[in-house]
């Protein structure tokens, strides 16, 4: 089976830090995979690499069968591949419908701004946020904004979303929402990517994780099987507890 | 609707004027005219999408002499004054294309510096557009009340056409973008909005018109020079019209305009030495009291809610 | 060997343009405020030196500690009074408010000073230096070391005292820096005052140089913009590069190609600096 992304040995260097370093692998339709490592093993940075806000040094992007490593975000955009911010981006002085609606409009398949309005508020009702259509972003609180951010990706239509630490603050009952609405998601064939820092969510709902540490990929596979990875149980808990429980599990 | 209608009533409104047979106050109407042209044009930019331009004289002093050039060279009136606002159009797909990259205090002053350059050149062409010495149009065959309402007309016509696509432009994909720019450039990249694409269309509206304006100014006073049309004032003024009137909104150019040319004529002509400091005045107390224009002043009054709240701390 | 003399004298050049520059480049960096009143603060300066010598005979390297004085107050009370309470507004409205008050200045110093150019001319002119084939007129040197040595304490105080260290504070995260104690509101002020400062400072030197008048304030506020564009934002030694790069260029550009197309070098320069490395050849990201 054909990959619906393959990154073929990417790399991207910032000055003498080279943040993401050789990677590669492949996500296919309707997977979630967890994309998983320590603070700063890059990440984010590899979301930016395939979203073309830090375009890859060396190495290619493949989406689709076509090569685009070097389009614009905006262009990548279109071409279904969506994303939301660790840190939440809104318009903040837009009203929350007119925020998921420009997705729709800029990169979904909405041709006019009325039909956009529709796509958004669909996307509203299903993330939960239909109550709150007309008030300004920036009035949100925060498991909120997280949801816009959700909204805002799935209305652009894409075919791969990656989302980048969107239960990061949220409680219990929250995080289980979302993971609900991850999973229904990814059960109409999107591909889900999911950079999450709490391990026990990750392995609740990846079909399969991917193990960043210092921009090198280390590990992959079904998730049990990469937790116990002794080189996974080093970058995360430091070379000394490896040694002492690593071989043991 | 009703946007439409109120223009189509103000014009109306206005197109009326010449029945009075009073020069002094055509002459006070062509001028609001011009001024609601330039401040809509820099609302485009400057307001919709939140880049600070210091071009608008750059754009309005290139449509001047380009057709003041070519009306020299024979070309008829109103093809020239199309192609100042060709030229000027042209000009900002070209600088837009070089300094829309920039953002902030960047694209202000590299916007500020283009118009130094243009004032440059046309300082250093001698041969084509009279230099320093400044550059003569030709005087038309008209009686002083015959003039006056011709190019009252002329630029109410323009200013109409600049209302109506503010209108369009307010309700479409372009404005929406713009406004998504102003607001979170960045997360409008990844929401699919061709950022660039959009700016440069923007700053190209910003200059249509002013190029239009500055080639029927030139026409009407006959007479254009280097420090006249390249003015840094006619960039500034704008910009304060578009924050006495309302960042960003239909009408609030148009109440700008107003406000600003009834105190320059009432209270700058009794004092003439200082009317660079009355100027002054009116940006510091606007910037500080009135961030967000008059028309702020009667939403609040009405209880609705202000859209930009906390630009002030 | 003439290209000795042209290149002394773009250094002359330079470090004016430097102590012009570092004051304007502090509160941009800083405050993130572009200070457009900073050229008439420079000529404000100037006419302080061109007064004290005219009536009470002060040498206007006397003046440097007056003209700096008289200056900081005005600063500190125009951040203090007025741009604190918008500065956390965008980029457009702080802009606005200096471009207002500039309007405001310059035209009060038009109608008190007029529009005439003056001239401080020393009655005792320091001898010139000779150096080779090169010479140097005293006086413009000893301008010149001044202004490095004010612009070298400014950095010694930026780096050295508790007040610089709270400006340094303010300037990397204004929130955290309140968070750890830091009265922002008051190091806002101190920073727009030595802004002013080292404006009023150089253009007491200055007076012995350039014309004085109003209308020259323009030309001092884009030499400082060039200047930060050159060295990029917010750091002294960036003030220092960019300020001797564009006073070498400008003066080989003089040599070259005439005098009269000094400011349109400038302007080329600067409008490719900002096309290719907006960040400035320092490499130092702006502070947006």
């Amino acid at each position: 089976m054909t990959a619906l992304l393959s990154l073929e040995n990417v790399s991207r260097a910032f000055g003498g830090l080279r943040a993401v370093d050789g990677v590669s692998f492949g996500i296919e339709a309707g997977e979630i995979l967890g994309l998983i490592g320590p603070n700063g093993a890059g990440k984010t940075t590899l979301i930016n690499v395939i979203t073309g806000v830090h375009p890859a040094n060396s190495g290619r992007v493949i989406y689709d069968g076509r090569d685009i490593t070097r389009l614009k975000p905006h262009q990548i955009a279109k071409l279904g591949l969506s994303r939301t911010f660790q840190i939440v981006q809104p318009f903040p002085k837009m009203t929350v419908l007119e925020n998921v609606a420009a997705g729709a409009l800029f990169a979904g398949q909405s041709p006019s701004m009325a039909e956009a309005s529709r796509e958004a508020m669909e996307q509203l009702r299903f993330t939960g946020l239909a109550s709150v259509a007309d008030k300004p972003a920036l009035s949100l609180t925060l498991a909120q904004r997280k949801r816009l951010e959700f909204a805002k990706g799935l209305a652009m239509k894409p075919r791969i979303l990656m989302l980048d630490e969107v239960n990061a603050g949220l409680n219990e009952a929250e995080i289980d929402d979302a993971l609900a609405m991850i999973r229904k998601v990814a059960e109409k064939g999107v591909a889900i990517v999911l950079i999450e820092h709490l391990l026990k969510v990750v392995i609740s709902v990846s079909n399969r994780i991917v193990v960043l540490h210092h921009g090198q990929l280390i590990a992959e596979g079904e998730p049990s099987a990469v937790l116990r990875d002794p080189a996974v149980v080093e970058a995360y808990l430091g070379a000394k507890y490896a040694a002492r429980y690593g071989g043991a599990s | 609707m009703k946007n439409w209608l109120i223009l189509l009533a103000g014009t109306g409104v206005l197109a009326l004027l010449p029945l009075l047979g009073d020069n002094y106050l055509m002459r006070l109407a062509t001028m609001v005219a011009m001024y609601v042209i330039l401040a809509q044009s820099w609302n485009f930019i400057g307001g919709l999408a939140g880049y600070p331009s210091f071009a608008t004289a750059g754009f309005f002093g290139l449509g001047a002499y380009t057709s003041a050039v070519l009306q020299g060279m024979g070309v008829p009136l109103f093809a020239s004054w199309g192609a100042g606002g060709l030229a000027a159009v042209i000009f900002s797909a070209l600088v837009g294309g070089a300094i829309l990259h920039l953002r902030g205090h960047y694209f202000a002053i590299a916007s500020l510096v283009t118009v130094e350059v243009l004032r440059e050149i046309v300082n250093t062409t001698p041969d084509i557009t009279g230099g320093g010495m400044g550059l003569n149009l030709p005087i038309m065959r008209m009686t002083v009340a015959e003039h006056a309402t011709f190019f009252f007309y002329s630029m109410l016509a323009v200013a109409f056409a600049c209302m109506a696509c503010a209108i369009v432009v307010h309700k479409s994909k372009l404005g929406f973008a713009l406004r998504c720019i102003q607001q979170n450039e960045d997360a409008a990249n990844i929401l699919g909005v061709n950022a660039y694409l959009y700016k440069t269309i923007g700053f190209g509206f910003s200059a249509v018109f002013a190029g239009i304006a500055g080639a029927i100014y030139a026409s009407w006073v006959h007479y254009i020079e280097p420090p006249d049309v390249f003015d840094v004032l006619i960039s500034v003024k704008p910009l304060v019209m578009v924050l006495l009137g309302g960042l960003g909104t239909i009408f609030g150019p148009v109440i700008g305009a107003f406000i600003l040319l009834t105190f320059e004529e009432f209270v700058w002509r009794t004092f003439l030495t200082v009317h660079a400091a009355a100027l002054g005045v009116i940006i510091v107390a606007l910037v500080l009291f009135l961030p967000n224009g008059v028309l702020s002043l009667t939403r609040e009054k009405l209880g609705l809610r202000r859209r930009a709240a906390g630009e002030k701390r | 060997m003439i290209y000795f003399q042209v290149l002394a004298n773009g250094l002359i050049l330079g470090g004016l343009y430097a102590c012009i520059a570092v004051g304007f480049s502090l509160v941009w960096g800083v405050l993130n405020v572009i200070n457009i009143l900073h050229g008439t603060f420079v000529v404000l300066g100037a006419y302080v030196a061109w007064f004290a010598y005219a009536y009470f005979g002060i040498h206007p390297f006397v003046s440097v500690v007056i003209a700096g004085a008289i200056l900081y107050v005005i600063g500190h009370a125009i951040q203090a009074g007025l741009i604190n309470r918008v500065i956390a507004a965008p980029v457009l409205i702080t802009l606005t408010l200096t471009f207002g008050l500039d309007l405001m200045l310059n035209n009060a110093m038009l109608v008190a000073f007029t529009a005439d150019y003056r001239q401080v001319n020393l009655a005792n002119p320091l001898p010139a230096i000779i150096i080779g084939p090169v010479f140097l007129p005293g006086d413009r040197v000893a301008a010149m070391v001044l202004a490095f040595l004010l612009t070298g304490l400014l950095w010694r105080t930026l780096r050295d005292s508790k007040i610089g260290r709270a400006i340094v504070a303010v300037r990397m995260d204004r929130e955290a820096a309140a968070l750890m104690g830091v009265p922002v509101a008051r190091i806002n002020a101190i920073t727009f005052g030595i802004g002013a400062l080292m404006a009023g400072a150089a253009g007491a030197l200055l007076s012995i140089v350039y014309p004085i008048s109003p209308i020259n304030a323009p030309i001092f506020l884009g030499k400082a913009f060039i200047v930060c564009v050159i060295g990029g934002l917010g750091s002294v030694p960036g003030a220092m590069v960019g300020g001797i790069a564009l006073g070498v260029v400008e003066a080989f550009g003089a040599f070259w190609f005439g005098p009269e197309h000094a400011l349109t070098i400038s302007f080329g320069l600067l409008l490719l600096l900002l096309f290719v490395r907006p960040g400035g050849i320092l490499g130092k990201k702006g502070y947006e």
